[in-house]
């Protein structure tokens, strides 16, 4: 698989990261509950995870891949990620208030977030260049935020729904978000992407 | 508080992925067949085990300040070791487990239990700690593992458990990832309703 779109599209729908990768699943039921905070989360997600899987590649290729120290992977990525992070929120606070304002809390949550080190260990494992891993990246995260939004409009709902109570909360969520991965599964086989 | 409570709370009462929900990445992503959930519960407690181990070991050494970098340092160490290993002796649940291997390093109950429990108490609590968390969540991982397997698949470990005739009633979406979403979410309604 080498278009460019057609991994945009594996990325964003087919693959989806949530529902059908399972990561990130923290940040999807946690910060869904209004469609506001999930957008924000949506957009540093997208922003964190296209910066760590440049940074993580150049590493990788850069440094890891020539002093034969591939082992040392799972280590140097979450702690290049947790540095990343931290850099990224002292730059936007100095430098672009108005974004740090929009994005600057979920950024401390997106450090332990598995959907960012997944996305690195991804390109990593299939092996995609520098203009590929970018747009992986970018693809996925468009996937997370489509999902959040749609997510956080869905629980907007179900708050107000007359249910049953041992059902309110996690359970119903669980259910809906399984609904929604049935409906994902229809994009299986586009364009015969698996 | 007794031994064996420590160990028994974090089995059942305090369950991470059924009581607190955490750790659900992996729990909905390999819990597909019996096999993959298993393996994948003994990989996050072998290393909950020994990231507690010493991480309790090292409490009264590591400095506050910079106590969540090591603590992560410690279980990456654990879980590139957990990762060569299964890559050697169990090639193809590796390869099944994919990139969650190298994600157990995320995995917020092993760097909760580490902040919340080793840094702060004895070596043996800790350890007892870890083994009971850790196969707290191998025990809901493979409870969910049988139930998608059984209905999706009609088989247990493998082995056909119905006869020839489940083969085309069988439910196939459970093995699929919408399967995990609905079971995790039954289960945890039927655990509100009877268990509170």
């Amino acid at each position: 698989m080498k278009d460019p779109a057609l991994i945009f599209l594996a990325a964003f729908l087919v693959n989806n990261i949530v529902l059908m990768r399972f990561l990130g699943l923290c940040p999807f039921f946690g910060v869904s509950n209004a469609v506001e905070t999930a957008s924000g989360m949506g957009m540093a997600v997208i922003f964190v995870m296209t910066l760590a899987s440049w940074i993580t590649w150049i590493v990788y290729h850069g440094i890891l891949l020539p002093f034969d120290l591939v082992f040392l992977r799972t280590a140097v990525f979450i702690l290049t990620i947790a540095s990343l992070v931290q850099l990224v929120e002292m730059f936007l606070k100095k430098s672009y208030r108005t974004l740090y304002n929009a994005l600057g809390i979920y950024l401390p949550l997106i450090t332990t977030n598995c959907a960012i080190l997944g996305v690195t260990f991804l390109t990593i494992d299939n092996k995609f260049d520098f203009l590929n891993s970018t747009i992986f990246s970018i693809g996925t995260g468009l996937g997370f935020m489509v999902v959040m939004i749609t997510f956080a409009a869905i629980k907007e709902r179900l708050d107000l729904a007359p249910i049953n109570p041992s059902i309110k909360g996690y359970p119903i969520s669980f259910i809906a978000a399984g609904l929604m991965a049935l409906a994902f599964l229809g994009f299986s086989g586009l364009f015969g992407l698996t | 508080m007794k031994k064996s409570q420590i160990f028994t709370r974090g089995l059942i009462k305090e369950n991470a992925v059924l009581v607190l929900m955490i750790g659900l990445c992996p729990a909905l992503a390999v819990s597909g067949t019996v096999r993959d959930a298993f393996g994948m519960g003994l990989a996050a407690t072998f290393v909950l085990f020994f990231s507690n181990i010493i991480i309790s070991i090292m409490r009264k050494r590591i400095p506050n300040e910079v106590r969540i970098p090591i603590f992560i340092l410690i279980i990456s160490t654990f879980v590139t070791i957990i990762d060569y290993f299964m890559q050697a002796f169990q090639p193809s649940l590796y390869r099944a487990l994919g990139v969650f291997v190298p994600l157990i390093v995320v995995n917020c109950m092993i760097l909760g239990r580490a902040e919340a429990y080793a840094s702060k108490n004895s070596v043996i609590n800790s350890a007892l700690d870890g083994l009971g968390v850790g196969l707290g969540f191998t025990l809901a991982l493979t409870v969910m593992g049988a139930i998608r397997e059984i209905l999706g698949n009609g088989t247990f470990l493998g082995m056909a458990i119905f006869g020839e005739g489940f083969k085309n009633a069988s439910v196939i979406f459970m093995i699929l990832p919408p399967g995990a979403f609905l079971v995790i979410g039954v289960m945890k309604a039927l655990i509100n309703r009877y268990y509170k």
